[in-house]
């Protein structure tokens, strides 16, 4: 073999890394649980905060808002009865996307404000009207009646009430109560109607806000035409409405479509909120991280640097050196990422079905929280704080490495040390 | 007829200066060196003479203050530190006076070490160390590690890895300072056997006069400076 030729000996630089790990059980020990430990704190971290935020939305979603709103211009600055757009009938092109694969779910309402009076109490509503077939599965209303019964046609007469208003109005279900709101002509529009059911929700505002009758019921209520207020309509993914929300502007030229994040501007920014402290979380975690790699790795570099200066007499490259303090570190890496992923799997595995957070929740219900938690661990997440970790992890490697690459004194060896 | 014989080790005019703080050590004065391929030389002198600091830069880890070396017919401070690390790899067998094995690997696996960097096969590897550490006297224990030999056998494994893989050049520090004179004696013999046998050109630093008694030439050192050098 020539001068020069020198190859990188993989098997014993992995051989001399592995058996260097464990030279310091306890230093090489604490080391992986610290990894494994801040792994673990990125994922449930995140976890945690995936899952209030996925919550958050899905009840905005859920409330009425869908995850794309068709109305008249001039609805949402005045939701009042004068706005109202033209029947299906009329926009062909508008009904034909409603039926295409990219729509999951859609309906129909009219949506005014109404005053609700019982025996004992006037309160200030938003009163729907609603297909209530058409509403299972796209907002709260079709499958949060715990008591009395779901409406069963658009001309079901009886009014569903939530939970937290029939309190307010100090009546119970099947008691008469009586809706007002404002006709087309400006002429107050007033009928009874029956609690047929109550709605629960996680949400006071909106046990409180809403009560929900069928569309034709509410049409008749209010002398009013075959206009609507508003359509709402579910597609498959949240974060990806752009090309839908495109196509709907195209269907329907003359109205004013909006996706559910510009409608809730406060929701879209809190999502961007928690993304910056995610990346904080992230940042302060791996800093304390490679804080501790990296003082671990230059006590072993400095506590070995005789048998460096060793290998380096009898010939080993530098390059070589380096790659087995890199080699020691990713292994470490390694060891801490997967007992860290272990450990994060199995303590959220049995909190699948949620965390209860009752406890704190009240104050947070403005937010859009339930009382369960369910933390949300998604793939994404996991594989960016593994690869964040092992990637800044070598970066942070490289120092000590390169210290160790570095030429010892070759007194180091040959000298007799008293 | 004469017989050109190419030098392995050339030094002309070396010198080297410690500098202790304002005190400036002379470890080595001028010296002036020629030793042949396939010569057995022993370096003798007192404690501080100048012996390890002069193996040392002819085994290309020490640069020297002023002067030439040249080894395998390359001037050494013309090197840069790879071409070095290459050239000690591949040509040069070292036994180090203070500090000779990796604590992490056994025996056998200190003796492969310098032919694993050589690119030798798993083998072939095993084959050589296994026969080298036997004819050290070392059967039986090529699995320990080196917290668990004596230093006698540490020194004899670090031999053993000089020689294994046959380097045209062996610079040994005190290789039997940790020995008695039956171990002494067997471990001359076998470089005596390599040195006749196959050419390998030996510079071995002593105390022993034991040891001198194999070299066929023997230089005295005397405060960095060659005092005697001669043929025996
Ligand atoms: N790194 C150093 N710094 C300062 N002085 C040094 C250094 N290395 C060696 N010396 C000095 O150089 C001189 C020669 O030392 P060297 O180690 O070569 O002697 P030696 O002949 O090998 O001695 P021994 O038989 O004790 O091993 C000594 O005076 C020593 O103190
Ligand atoms: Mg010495």
């Amino acid at each position: 073999m020539s001068p020069g030729s020198q190859h990188t000996s993989w098997s014993i630089v992995f051989r001399i890394a592995w058996r260097n790990l464990w030279r310091n059980h306890r230093r090489s020990l604490i080391m992986l649980s610290a990894i494994a430990l801040g792994l673990w704190g990125m994922i449930w971290m995140t976890a945690l905060m995936r899952g209030m935020v996925d919550q958050m939305i899905d009840s905005s979603i859920k409330t009425l808002s869908g995850h794309i709103q068709i109305h008249a211009p001039g609805y949402l600055d005045d939701p009042s009865i004068e706005y109202l757009m033209p029947p299906l009938d009329e926009s062909p092109a508008l009904q034909s996307l409603l039926g295409t694969d990219d729509v999951v779910a859609w309906s129909q309402r009219i949506r005014v404000p109404a005053v609700i009076r019982s025996e004992r109490d006037v309160i200030a509503v938003t009163l729907v009207g609603i297909d209530p077939e058409k509403e299972k599965g796209l907002s709260f209303i079709g499958d949060s009646v715990t008591e009395g019964d779901y409406l069963t046609s658009v001309d079901d007469n009886k009014l569903l009430v939530g939970k937290k208003l029939l309190e307010r109005l100090e009546t119970r279900l099947n008691r008469r109560v009586v809706l007002m709101s404002q006709d087309p002509e400006n002429n107050i529009a007033e009928r009874g109607f029956r609690i047929g059911g109550m709605f629960d929700t996680d949400l006071e505002a909106t046990e409180t806000g809403y009560v929900f009758a069928g569309l034709e019921t509410v049409r008749k209520m209010l002398k009013m035409g075959p206009g609507v207020s508003e359509i709402s309509l579910l597609s498959h993914d949240y974060r990806q409405l752009d090309p839908l929300l495109e196509k709907t502007r195209s269907a329907a030229p003359a109205a004013d479509v909006k996706s559910w994040i510009e409608q809730d501007p406060y929701m879209g920014s809190m999502l961007a909120v928690m993304d910056g402290f995610v990346l904080v979380w992230f940042t302060v975690i791996f800093l304390a991280l490679s804080f501790g790699l990296v003082n671990t790795l230059l006590m072993a570099v400095f506590e070995r640097t005789r048998e460096i200066g060793l290998v380096q007499a009898l010939g080993m490259k530098s390059t070589n050196i380096l790659y087995m303090v890199l080699i020691e570190s990713i292994i470490m890496l390694l060891m801490g990422l997967a007992a860290g992923n272990i450990l994060s799997w199995l303590t959220i595995l049995p909190l699948k079905d949620g965390i209860d957070v009752s406890s704190v929740a009240a104050g947070m219900e403005f937010a859009g929280m339930s009382s369960t938690l369910l933390p949300a661990v998604k793939m994404y997440d996991v594989v960016l704080a593994n690869l964040l970790v092992l990637v800044l992890g070598i970066a942070a490697s490289l120092f000590p490495a390169w210290r160790a690459s570095r030429k010892v004194p070759i007194e180091a060896i040959t000298r007799v040390w008293q | 007829m004469t017989i050109e014989i190419t030098n392995a080790v050339k030094c002309r005019g070396v010198s080297k200066v410690f500098s202790q703080g304002e005190l400036a050590v002379h470890a080595l004065t001028d010296i002036d060196l020629d030793i042949a391929a396939g010569e057995f030389v022993c370096l003798s002198g007192s404690s501080g003479s100048g012996k390890t600091t002069l193996l040392n830069m002819i085994g290309g880890l020490d640069v020297a203050t002023t002067g030439e070396i040249t080894v395998a017919g390359k001037r050494l401070d013309k090197m840069p530190m790879s071409e070095l690390a290459d050239l000690r790899l591949q040509h040069i067998g070292f036994v180090f006076q203070a500090y000779n094995l990796i604590p992490v690997l056994s025996a056998r696996e200190n003796v492969e070490f310098v032919m694993q960097l050589q690119g030798i096969e798993a083998d072939q590897r095993r084959v050589n160390a296994m026969e080298i550490l036997q004819q050290v006297g070392l059967t039986g224990m090529e699995d320990r590690r080196p917290a668990e030999l004596s230093g006698g056998q540490q020194q004899r494994v670090a031999v053993a890895r000089a020689i294994v893989s046959k380097p045209a050049l062996i610079l040994a520090d005190e290789p039997t300072a940790n020995l008695d004179s039956e171990n002494s004696d067997k471990l001359m013999t076998l470089m005596r056997e390599l040195n006749s046998q196959i050419g390998t050109t030996f510079i071995i630093s002593t105390h022993d006069e034991g040891v001198m008694a194999f070299a066929k030439r023997l230089i005295r050192l005397h405060d960095g400076r060659i005092v005697s050098d001669e043929a025996i």
